[in-house]
């Protein structure tokens, strides 16, 4: 059986620094699979390899057993995995709707042509849009939200809306960028049933995420990652208990 | 075969031509990379400064019959206030606006001052009067008129001027920390709008002198001059590699010495385009000129 | 009625507003660039004047139908636009803006050296076919097009790459392609104006399709209200039509022009439309009427 997603060694450099240094790991379909580690640690820079917006110094991503490594983002997508920002990256002129109407693009087909001659089948085509975006506005709870522009939204709906944003790709691989941060406990509630009812889905989840608690409490696998490099991985209560974890964490708080 | 003998024998008398141009454009080009280093602005008015400049310059030798020297110190006077003015009203107002308002802002103060020049001096060519002996003095093969090395003579201590003052005074290196990040700069307790008004009024004393020296060198200047080479100069700091002070001068000589080899080689109709074929052709290979540093998308 | 007849009749005016109309067609083009996909282009007129050049010189010399010619000329600036497009829509912003003035600048030169346009001399003779009708025609179609493309699969892609590039990028957008084909369509827009201006003007000259016209252009865009088709068609009539009026103060008319366009950005950046939604304007409107209507019923019950 092959994983899902599996990293091989992926290493990437910038300038003099290793940001990410001969990192494997794996996530399995159906797992809600956590990345952690301090500011710093290169966790949305392999979010970046992942979804192809940095192409690795060296190592190689499999996704479905299929190497993607070095793929263009937009393939990427169109492939399966689609993926939240760490610093928001709506488009913000843009009205709810209309943001994840953008989101499902890899899955539609019509174009110029399409356009100005509106063809039935790109008005069968631009329905079926418009029902799975409500879909997915539906899942994070923003569909009375849909025709306000997305900059107007408070910061924890607008994290929301770029889960739905890449939930219209109806991808098979789900990557959250610290989706809680600036949430408040209640927020974060309401995200983690969110999170879990997109499993229940049938999607599969990795996220990066600062607060352990809601790490701990929602995922099936943790990885660790310090300085570029991988220090480990397991269970939730396994990964608590490494002393090597602790020490990464701690050490940090030391200085 | 005969035609790149000769060629080849110019070739030294070329290059003097060339980098002698290609002093004024690097004066010309040294406003624009400064102030796009500072607040990532085509300033398209900086070539009528130059403009201004010139017409100053023509002004002080027709009217008061001051020497060359004079005429520069006089036209800097102007184009300083000037462009600090420019900076002031129609700039500074659009700060932290859309990416196009301030571009927009820049272009109609540009026409502002040719349909203003246009009206004062008419919109003929002016002749500029020979302010400097038909002296030549020759080098081996070379020949060097006098206009010549004033020209590369003043744009060279003009040059070493700007460097020592980035690299060694006080708000030189407060430029420096400006470009580099306004945050830090205010960290480090930079006034910043002094900072961006000093830079357009280093840069618009150099196009000042620029104008004055090309005058002299063409023998005709014109309310609409500062088109065609302001654009031409943006180019250069451009292939130079936008916000570096030696790639300004670079790009400069560079584009001044490939115009005069590009007529030399009979492209004489196409002088104009040959700073923009160099600038496509250099931005493909090198999106960020000959010396600008590499950027590095981050997500 | 009769005196609305005889003021489109009166050839002065027919000219200006077809001409409006010209440059109402192109600058759709330019608002597709720039105003939805964001891409600077400083080189507009470049491709107007290919578009010119290609439809004057198959009218003069093969003869084909006006309207045929028209339509190739649209296609020679869409092909120059997509040739330049693809190495240099990699880059951004004012690097984009810049290499499409160079290269619109090219196009001139080249132009004034080539012996089949005339050189400087320009290109006298093309026969007068372009009319008002046929140029309001086209420009109402632009207009269908520009919407039609605006809310669409296409359209929104577009307006994503300006929203944020690399996010487009990660929904999936192939962003070099559809910036390619955004450049492609808006310099066709471009060519099927030059070839009509070429019909209407029945005379070409280099020097018309200078950097000055290029950013004319940008200003019927940006002026109106950037990523507006209302704001595009009210920047583009007001700024043609104003040099016209404003005839009376003869020359002080480009000071006061000039002028105005850094007043303008000072006080309303975003254009004279900048940020009106007209649908909801609209939609708040019938709101209004149908509460104000509601009530008026109420109080007639009472
Ligand atoms: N494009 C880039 N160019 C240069 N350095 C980069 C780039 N992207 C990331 N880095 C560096 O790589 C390292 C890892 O960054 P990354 O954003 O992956 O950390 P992170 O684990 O996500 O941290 P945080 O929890 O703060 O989000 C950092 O030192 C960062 O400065
Ligand atoms: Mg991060």
């Amino acid at each position: 059986m092959t994983s899902l997603l599996e990293l091989e060694n992926i290493t990437i450099q910038f300038g003099g620094l290793m940001a990410v240094d001969h990192v494997s790991l794996k996530v399995e379909k159906g797992w809600i699979s956590a990345l952690i580690g301090p500011n710093g640690a290169g966790k949305s820079t392999i979010f970046n390899m992942i979804s192809g917006l940095y192409k690795p110094t060296s190592g190689k991503v499999f996704f479905n057993g299929r190497d993607i490594t070095g793929y263009k983002a937009y393939k990427v997508t169109s492939l399966g995995i689609a993926r939240t920002f760490q610093n928001i990256r709506l488009f913000k002129n843009l009205s709810v709707l209309d943001n994840v109407r953008i989101g499902r693009h890899c899955r539609g087909s019509s174009g110029l042509i399409g356009a100005l001659a509106r063809f039935p089948c790109t008005k069968a085509e631009e329905k079926e849009i418009e029902e799975k975006a409500h879909e997915a506005l539906e899942v994070v709870d923003l569909l009375d939200k849909k025709n306000e522009l997305a900059k107007n939204l408070p910061y924890g709906e607008q994290r929301r809306l770029e889960i739905a944003r890449a939930l219209a790709a109806d991808p098979v691989l789900l990557l959250l960028d610290e989706p809680a941060a600036g949430m408040n406990i209640q927020e974060k509630q309401t995200l983690m049933h969110m999170i879990q009812n997109i499993r229940a889905m049938g999607i599969t989840i990795m996220l990066v995420e600062h607060d352990m608690s809601f790490v701990m409490n929602i995922s099936d696998h943790v990885d660790v990652l310090n300085y570029g490099q991988k220090i480990a991985a397991g269970t939730p209560s396994e990964v608590q208990n490494n002393p090597d974890v602790i020490e990464a964490y701690l050490g940090k708080e030391i200085d | 075969m005969e035609q790149i003998q000769t060629f080849i024998q110019l070739l030294p008398q070329q290059l003097v031509n060339g980098i002698t141009l290609g002093a004024t454009y690097a004066l010309i080009a040294l406003g624009y990379t400064m102030v796009y280093g500072i607040i990532q602005l085509i300033n398209f008015a900086h070539g009528e400064v130059y403009m201004i400049g010139a017409f100053i310059g023509l002004l002080m030798v027709v009217y008061f019959k001051v020497n060359f020297f004079i005429a520069i110190i006089c036209a800097i006077l102007v184009c300083v206030p000037l462009a600090v003015l420019i900076e002031r009203v129609a700039y500074r107002p659009l700060r932290g606006s859309t990416r196009l308002a301030p571009l927009i802002s820049a272009l109609g103060v540009s026409l502002f001052l040719q349909t203003l020049m246009t009206l004062i001096m008419g919109p003929n060519a002016q002749p500029f009067p020979r302010i400097v002996k038909d002296t030549i003095y020759t080098v081996g093969t070379v020949k060097f008129s006098l206009v010549q090395v004033v020209i590369l003579l003043v744009s060279s201590v003009l040059m070493v001027a700007l460097h020592m003052i980035v690299k060694y005074t006080k708000v030189g290196k407060a430029m420096r920390a400006t470009s580099e990040s306004y945050e830090t700069a205010n960290l480090m307790g930079i006034n910043i709008n002094r900072i961006i008004s000093f830079t357009f009024a280093i840069g618009a004393a150099l196009a000042g002198a620029g104008g004055v020296l090309v005058g002299m060198y063409f023998n005709s200047i014109h309310p609409l001059m500062g088109v065609i080479v302001g654009l031409k100069c943006f180019c250069a700091a451009v292939l130079g590699g936008i916000g570096s002070i030696p790639g300004a001068m670079l790009g400069g000589v560079f584009l001044g010495v490939a115009e005069v080899m590009g007529v030399a080689l009979g492209f004489g109709t196409y002088r104009d385009a040959i700073a923009f074929a160099l600038l496509i052709l250099v931005l493909l290979l090198k999106p960020t000129g000959i010396l600008g540093k590499p950027i590095q998308r981050k997500v | 009625m009769e005196s609305i007849i005889g003021f489109f009749n009166d050839p002065y005016i027919n000219q200006v507003l077809t001409l409006t109309g010209i440059y109402l067609i192109t600058a759709l083009g330019l608002h597709l660039i720039t105003g939805i996909t964001g891409q600077f282009s400083f080189g507009h007129a470049g491709f107007m004047s290919i578009g010119a050049y290609t439809a004057a010189l198959l009218s003069l010399h093969l003869e084909t139908p006006f309207i045929l010619n028209v339509f190739i000329g649209g296609l020679a600036a869409g092909f120059a636009g997509t040739l330049l497009g693809f190495p240099s829509l990699r880059l951004t912003g004012d690097y984009l803006g810049i290499t499409t003035l160079g290269f619109a600048e090219i196009v001139r030169i080249v132009f004034i050296n080539l012996n089949i346009t005339g050189g400087a001399r320009g290109l006298a003779g093309i026969p007068r076919d372009t009319n008002f009708t046929i140029v309001l025609l086209l420009a109402v179609l632009s207009i269908i097009c520009m919407y039609r493309i605006h809310n669409s699969r296409f359209g929104r892609a577009l307006t994503a790459i300006r929203e944020d590039e690399l996010a487009a990028e990660a929904m999936g957008i192939n962003t070099l392609l559809y910036k390619v084909k955004a450049f492609a369509i808006g310099t066709f827009f471009a060519g099927i104006g030059g070839g009509l201006y070429a019909h209407l003007i029945q005379y070409l000259n280099p020097a018309d399709f200078g950097v000055s016209r290029s950013f004319e252009l940008l200003n019927f865009v940006v002026l109106g209200g950037l990523g507006s088709v209302p704001g595009t068609i009210l920047g583009t009539t007001v700024l043609t039509l104003a040099p016209e009026f404003l005839r009376f103060v003869k020359e002080y008319r480009m000071l006061i022009y000039s002028a105005l366009m850094v007043t303008m950005m000072i006080f309303r950046p975003h254009g004279l439309l900048g940020g009106v939604n007209f649908r909801k304007l609209f939609l708040d409107l019938v709101h209004r009427i149908m509460a104000q209507l509601a009530k008026t019923k109420n109080v007639g019950g009472k």
